[in-house]
């Protein structure tokens, strides 16, 4: 009569549980960031800090684990579609400027993508290092399918989006003040194309067309990063 | 809630058959994001339909890559062994990238106005 430690069993390597420690370490994040306010406690890195030990004692392997939190992985396509009607919303914000926003956009996606590849190449980074790094600046949905589509690895795409959204929210405004830049348009612009959400909290402290314009970056990024990784990736 | 779902998902079916055409090119739902946004714009579609169900999704997306977050458990080794590569890449490369963005609109913006007066 084992059957009590069997259906238990079942129970723990089922969906609901899985969903449940995904959503549980999630909430655990939101709680610590909002608490704390350190930015270094994003919820996705906290749920990263528990899961990954998690599986490793229990010795569960990532497969079983992805595969049971297939529910929210499929979101993942989705959410970069609904991101089409955040950018309409701030559609007002860009009347009579929209060359220059995308003239601007196009060039810092450029630079950012060469950049960061050429670095990567310099320090003899491998195809899957270097694919994985190149969509740094756009959001993570976008980065981690830009990654999965030139031979990098999604995961590894995520956390570098994460650094590099930490640390240009960090130095963003300090950098923009010192090269001189005033406009409210160009910060914002600056920010969320380099940074994309992360950057967006730090525009929207500056001020609400700041923060607005950097939503509309990243949705912009976006889709010249997509557009331009195409060519760079010969190169990786 | 049903409407704006299914619109979403209707255009993301939409981008991945465009995507197929195109190779793989763009991923599908980055094209779905466009055609979402052109057919706000030409008002194919109503903001209204989709209000609610963008605005949950969008506001709630983080949770959503933490599946395949967790899969770096594969490249710890890989992680450690370039820590100088990828901070060296990602440093400087955020750091350009935040001057040129910021430098070429506030230049743009100047020669605009400039031209009006």
């Amino acid at each position: 009569m084992n059957s009590i430690s069997e259906h238990i069993r079942i129970l723990l390597s089922g969906e609901v549980f899985f969903l449940l420690l995904t959503l549980g370490s999630f909430l655990l994040g939101v709680f610590l960031y909002k608490r704390t306010k350190i930015p270094l406690l994003q919820p996705l890195l906290v749920s990263m800090i528990i899961i990954i030990p998690f599986l490793k004692i229990t010795g569960i392997e990532y497969q079983v684990f992805y595969e049971k939190t297939r529910l929210l992985s499929f979101m993942l396509g989705p959410s970069v579609v609904a991101l089409g009607y955040v950018l309409y919303e701030q559609i007002e914000y860009i009347r009579g400027n929209v060359i220059s926003i995308l003239t601007s956009v196009f060039v810092g996606s450029l630079v950012g993508i060469l950049s960061v590849v050429l670095i990567a190449k310099l320090f003899g980074a491998d195809r899957l290092l270097t694919a994985s790094l190149a969509p740094k600046s756009v959001t993570t949905p976008i980065a981690m399918n830009l990654a999965e589509n030139t031979g990098g690895v999604p995961s590894l795409a995520a956390v570098f989006v994460v650094i590099c959204g930490l640390f240009g929210g960090l130095v963003g405004p300090l950098i923009l003040r010192r090269i001189g830049v005033k406009s409210s348009i160009a910060k914002g612009l600056a920010l969320g194309s380099a940074s994309h959400a992360l950057g967006t909290v730090k525009a929207m402290e500056m001020g609400v067309l700041e923060g607005a314009i950097s939503g509309l970056a990243i949705g912009i990024m976006g889709v010249m990063t997509a557009l331009l990784i195409p060519f760079v990736e010969r190169f990786f | 809630m049903i409407k704006g779902t299914f619109f979403i998902l209707l255009f993301y079916l939409l981008g991945e058959i465009i995507s197929l055409l195109l190779n793989g090119f763009i991923p599908g739902s980055v094209i779905g994001m466009v055609l979402l946004f052109l057919s706000l714009l030409f008002k194919i579609v109503r903001p209204e339909w989709l209000r609610k169900t963008a605005t949950v999704i969008t506001r709630n997306m983080a949770i959503f890559f933490v599946p395949a977050a967790v899969g770096l458990v594969a490249y710890v080794e890989l992680l450690s062994n370039s820590l100088v590569t990828i901070f060296s890449a990602i440093i400087i490369s955020t750091i350009l990238t935040i001057i040129v963005v910021g430098l070429v609109q506030q230049a743009l913006e100047n020669k605009i106005g400039a031209k009006k007066k």
